[in-house]
């Protein structure tokens, strides 16, 4: 017999306090223990979830006006700037952002004690947060100069829009050189030191829905702590790569733009993060629930570490300089482990994302929807899969000409 | 043998090269922990010394004839739990194992007991949820 659901049917369930809810760990146990076709008609919903740094991060804010108007021109907050190329009092602050005083790499290496992620964190943490912002001033907008104090509260609209996140799977870092690097995935110590991994293998979202086949366009998440939409691919969405037989990509794949109001997510899953000698940057937590609706689906949740393969990437000069140098991949339970063998040396590896807080976000999210405060959503749309024909680009090397200087004579 | 000392300076003493001499002369290894010297030329230092146990003796008086005030250093770590986010990135860097994580529930916890306050975790935190705490005087 084959079991077919539908959004509404399971809706419905969770609605009247009955869905069936495990995490994307505990539904690896479930069958096991009671089997295919038993799971696949009791269970409604598996979890997932994630939390680790993703640079691709900010939020959009409105602060309402100032007596006068004004139309920022530049806007910083506590000394970090956010893009105000929009609307007068509308802007995004990136989480990588750093100060315009940051020594950045000066003094290698750097430190980054705050950046964009950090004003975000101290945003939803509720703290007093400076606003400085300057104008040249016009006749619908008089005023030049804003220097304030705000809160979260102050702010009309505060929204996370974070254009990658999630990446489905992810290199794992390791260093063939003689130096000590300083990378997003961490320090390296050189001569393969230590190897850096970064997701939360079986945990994962897109792992678990390798396909893309439940999470699309309008998929309703936890994110940060509060409720969020998945609101397009994320950038450098790459579905068509090399995948194993069990549908789960071996290299970097597909990503996740998000959207999600931040007035309702709370400090605990947006932390500003400092990355010495790379940058600032934000932890983000994001828990995806994958509804059951066939076997085929609660396959995909089945996926375990061991089958779940990542590259073994040189950030000495196999990333940076995109040098194509083969070590081989390593399964996540082997990189949980603690151990891997690189070229007949035991490496100890260590993750940058966080096991037990993505298991806290997928057991949150999964009490969220057994107490039937959080339905799933149907997308709207569905996410380019592993058929598109997505190539991935590199920047063209080409010679600008005088015209193309500064955009001055673009308009005659 | 081995200790760590603060060192007290203040500016006469800062234009002599003390670790130098301490290396020459004492034949000491000497590891600095941490360094606070001012404008004004007066500050501490946080060493590491590692030698025989007269020449580490001799090393001492040599640092105490220059004025330079030497003290046992009380230096502690501290982790703060409430900011760890529990990402695990610090257990490569910790030589005893103070910092682990247990490889089952992936959960990091630090011993203190076993903490040797080398500072190796110290720079590889993210969220700095590691700190070295000095018990340092006000300067001399
Ligand atoms: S100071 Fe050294 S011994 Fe202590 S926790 Fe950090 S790395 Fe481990
Ligand atoms: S590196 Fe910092 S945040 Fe990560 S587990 Fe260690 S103490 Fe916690």
């Amino acid at each position: 017999m084959t079991v077919e659901k539908t959004y509404e049917e399971i809706n419905a369930r969770i609605k009247r306090g009955e869905a069936v809810v495990v995490t994307a760990e505990e539904v690896i146990d479930y069958v096991a223990e009671n089997g295919y076709e038993k799971a696949v008609q009791e269970i409604d919903v598996v979890t997932t979830g994630t939390f680790g740094p993703m640079c691709s991060s900010g939020a959009f804010l409105n602060f309402g006006h100032s007596r006068p108007r004004i139309k920022m021109k530049k806007v910083w907050l506590n000394g970090v700037e956010a893009y105000g190329g929009l609307a007068a009092v509308d802007a995004y602050i990136g989480a990588a952002q750093l100060p315009d005083f940051d020594p950045e790499n000066k003094v290698f290496p750097g430190r980054f004690t705050y950046g964009g992620g950090h004003v975000i964190h101290d945003l939803v943490a509720g703290k007093e947060i400076r606003l400085e912002a300057i104008a040249y001033g016009t006749d619908c907008y008089p005023n030049k100069k804003v220097d304030t104090i705000i809160t979260i509260d102050d702010l009309n609209e505060a929204y996370i829009f974070n254009p990658r996140n999630a990446y489905q799977n992810y290199n794992c870092a390791v260093n063939l050189g003689d130096r000590i690097l300083y990378t997003y995935m961490g320090i390296l110590k050189p001569r393969l030191g230590n190897a850096s991994y970064s997701t939360s293998g079986q945990l994962s979202p897109l792992l678990n829905d390798p396909y893309y086949k439940t999470i699309g366009i309008g998929t309703r998440i936890f994110l940060g702590g509060g409720t969020g939409y998945v609101a397009w691919n994320g950038t450098q969405h790459h579905p068509n790569v090399l995948r194993g037989e069990n549908g789960v990509p071996q290299v970097p794949a597909g990503t996740l733009a998000v959207i999600g109001d931040l007035k309702q997510m709370t400090p605990d899953w947006l932390v500003g993060l400092s990355f010495i000698g790379y940058g600032a940057t934000m932890a983000v937590g994001i828990g995806i629930p994958i509804p059951i609706l066939n076997e085929e689906i609660l396959r995909y949740t089945l996926v375990k570490d061991e089958d779940i393969f990542c590259p073994i990437v040189d950030y000495n000069e196999g990333y940076p300089y995109s040098k194509p140098i083969d070590l081989g991949f390593a399964n996540f339970k082997e990189l949980k482990s603690g151990r891997i063998k690189i070229n007949d040396k035991e490496v100890i590896t260590t993750p940058q994302s966080s096991y037990p807080r993505a298991r806290k976000i997928a057991t949150i999210l999964k009490e969220w929807i057994q107490r039937g405060e959080f339905e799933l959503s149907r997308p709207v749309a569905m996410l380019p899969s592993a058929d598109a024909n997505i190539e991935f680009k590199s920047i063209p090397e080409r010679s600008p000409s005088e015209i193309f200087l500064n955009g001055r004579n673009r308009r005659g | 043998m081995k200790n760590r000392v603060v060192c007290y300076f203040s500016a006469i003493q800062t234009e002599q090269p003390v670790v130098y001499r301490l290396i020459k002369n004492y034949d000491l290894i000497i590891n600095i922990l941490k360094a606070d010297i001012n404008p004004q030329k007066e500050g501490y230092l946080v060493v590491e010394m590692e030698g025989e146990k007269d020449k580490y003796e001799g090393g001492i008086a040599f640092l105490k004839n220059l004025g330079i005030i030497v003290e046992p250093l009380s230096e502690t770590v501290l982790w703060q739990e409430d900011i760890c986010i529990q990402c695990g990135a610090c257990a490569s860097f910790c030589p005893t194992e103070s910092l682990s994580i247990d490889r089952d529930s992936m959960l990091v916890s630090f011993e203190n007991s076993k903490c040797v306050v080398c500072g190796m975790c110290l720079d590889c935190c993210p969220t700095r949820a590691i700190k070295l705490h000095f018990e340092v005087k006000e300067a001399v």
